[in-house]
C-alpha cells in the first residue's frame, strides 16, 4: 500500500502541515486530520456543493479534491470566514433572513457566497442564482440565501 | 476510493516516463472533476496517479495570431473564459467553458478532460471539431498531433495509447467572416447534461458558404463530426433554404438511442432545431466579424 504523504499547505491563514494517503480528499484531510468539520460531506461527487472550499481564490468542491493537491495552496473553509468573535455579513444575513433550515448545506452556500461577493460585490438576482447553480438545499427553496446574498451585498 | 501512489512531475518529459512505466495502470489527473468521481464509484482503477497541473505546457493559454491559439489540457474553464484574448476571438469557446458544470467545477475542470473523458454529451467537443481543432500528444517518442474528431473512440474511449498525454489544444487563427456557436438542449438551465447539442462554425464570403463544420452531441456513442452537412453548405448562398437543408442532413445522419435523458426520437428531431439555430447564430458572428 502507498505511504503517506506530508502535505504544507496554509489553511485559514495559518501554515498546516499533515500526513495523508495520496487517495484521501481534501475534504476528508479538513474533516478527519485538521479536525475542521465546518465543511460537510453531502454527495461526495461534486454535484451538491456542501463541501465548498475556497483553493487558492477560487470555489472547489473539496471531495473533488485529493488532500496531496493542496501543497502549496492556500486555503479558506467556512471555519475561516467569521472575523475575530464577530460573524460575516454574510453569516449574519443568513442568520437573519432565515436563510437556512437543516444547515447540511449553509458552510457550502455561505463560502460561495463569500468568494462571489470577494469578486463582484453588487451581482444582480441572476448572477447570484448562476453562481451557486452547484450548491444544493433541499430545504429553503433557494429564496431566502438568495435574498440573504443580496441583503449581504448591501452592506 | 482504492489506494494509489502520486505523483506531480514538473515536466513533459517527466509525465511521459511515469505513464510510460505504468502503462494503463497510471491516470492522468487535471481538474479531476470526471477522474475521482470515477474512481471512487470503482468504474476507473489505477496504481498511479499523474497530477499534470505543475508542468507549464499543460497551463499554457497564449493566441499567435499565426499559429492561432494553443490551450494547455489542463486549464482549468475559468481561466478560458476570463481570458480577453479568448472572450475577443474564440467568444465560442469562452461561452462553452462557462457552461459545463457550476462555478466549483468550472475551478478545476478542462477542455483537455472534457475531451479526454470521452463522454458521448461532453459538450466542449462537438466546437471543437467545428472549430477544426488539432489534439497534440506527447509520448515517449515524441509528440503528434490528432485531428479532435478522431479523438474520442467509443464512450470513455478515446485514441491516446499507454504511456500518451494530451497536452495541449490548437485552435485555428480565427478567419474574417468566420462564426462558431454551439447550442444545446438541456431540462434545466445550469448543471445539466445536454440531451442533445450542436457546435458549428461557418466561413462566409459575398453572400455564400465557403464552408462550414458541424458537430452533433449525445447522438452517437462519440461526439458526432457530421462533415457532410457542413460541407453541402460550401458555395451555396446563405439563406434559409442551405440552413435547412444542411440541418435535416444533421438530423438524418445524427445515431441517437433512448436512455433517461431522452427518447431517439426527440434526440434526432433535436438535431435538426440545434443545428438550424446554432447555424443561425454562427451566420450572424460571421457577418459582424469583419
Amino acid at each position: 500500500m502507498p505511504g503517506k504523504m506530508r502535505v504544507e499547505t496554509t489553511v485559514n491563514g495559518e501554515a498546516v502541515e499533515f500526513l495523508c494517503e495520496p487517495r484521501q480528499s481534501l475534504l476528508e484531510c479538513l474533516r478527519d486530520i485538521l479536525s475542521l468539520t465546518g465543511t460537510k460531506e453531502g454527495c461526495n461527487d461534486g454535484n451538491c456543493g456542501a463541501c465548498t472550499v475556497i483553493m487558492d481564490g477560487r470555489i472547489v468542491t473539496s471531495c473533488l479534491v485529493l488532500g496531496v493537491e493542496a501543497e502549496g495552496s492556500q486555503i479558506t473553509t467556512i471555519e475561516g470566514i467569521a472575523g475575530a468573535g464577530r460573524l460575516h455579513p454574510i453569516q449574519q444575513a443568513f442568520l437573519e433572513g432565515a436563510a437556512l433550515q437543516c444547515g447540511i448545506c449553509t458552510p457550502g452556500f455561505i463560502v460561495a457566497a463569500k468568494a462571489l461577493l470577494d469578486e463582484n460585490p453588487n451581482p444582480s438576482e441572476h448572477e447570484i442564482r448562476l453562481w451557486l447553480a452547484n450548491n444544493l438545499c433541499r430545504c429553503t427553496g433557494y429564496d431566502k440565501i438568495v435574498r440573504a446574498v443580496q441583503s449581504a451585498a448591501a452592506i | 476510493m482504492n489506494s494509489f501512489d502520486y505523483a506531480r512531475p514538473v515536466s513533459l518529459a517527466e509525465a511521459v516516463r511515469l505513464l510510460s512505466d505504468r502503462g494503463s495502470r497510471a491516470r492522468v489527473l487535471a481538474g479531476g472533476t470526471d477522474l475521482l468521481v470515477q474512481m471512487r464509484a470503482g468504474r476507473k482503477d489505477a496504481n498511479l496517479v499523474v497530477d499534470v497541473k505543475r508542468i507549464p505546457e499543460m497551463l499554457d493559454l497564449n493566441f499567435d495570431p499565426r499559429e492561432g491559439l494553443t490551450l494547455g489540457a489542463a486549464v482549468p474553464c475559468y481561466q478560458i473564459y476570463r481570458n480577453a484574448t479568448v472572450k475577443k476571438l474564440y467568444p465560442s469557446l469562452a461561452e462553452v467553458s462557462s457552461i459545463i458544470g457550476g462555478t466549483q467545477i468550472q475551478g478545476r475542470a478542462s477542455i483537455g478532460g472534457n475531451l479526454c473523458n470521452a463522454a458521448p454529451s461532453a459538450d466542449s467537443v462537438p466546437l471543437l471539431i467545428a472549430l477544426g481543432v488539432k489534439c497534440r500528444i506527447a509520448s515517449a517518442g515524441g509528440m503528434r498531433d490528432v485531428a479532435v474528431e478522431d479523438f474520442c473512440t467509443a464512450p470513455g474511449q478515446n485514441a491516446l495509447r499507454p504511456g500518451e498525454l494530451l497536452v495541449s489544444l490548437r485552435f485555428p487563427p480565427p478567419a474574417a467572416r468566420t462564426g462558431a456557436y454551439y447550442l444545446r438542449f438541456t431540462p434545466r438551465n445550469e448543471m445539466d447534461i445536454a440531451v442533445a447539442g450542436a457546435g458549428v462554425s461557418v466561413e462566409l464570403e459575398n453572400g455564400v458558404f465557403r464552408s462550414a463544420r458541424i458537430a452533433l452531441a449525445a447522438v452517437a456513442p462519440t461526439p458526432l463530426f457530421v462533415r457532410d452537412a457542413g460541407a453541402m453548405l460550401a458555395g451555396k448562398p446563405v439563406n434559409d433554404e442551405s440552413i435547412q437543408i444542411a440541418s435535416e442532413s444533421a438530423r438524418q445522419t445524427a445515431k441517437p438511442i433512448t436512455d433517461m435523458r431522452g427518447t431517439a426520437e426527440h434526440r434526432r428531431h433535436l438535431c435538426g432545431v440545434l443545428t438550424r439555430r446554432a447555424l443561425q447564430i454562427a451566420i450572424q458572428r460571421a457577418r459582424e466579424n469583419r
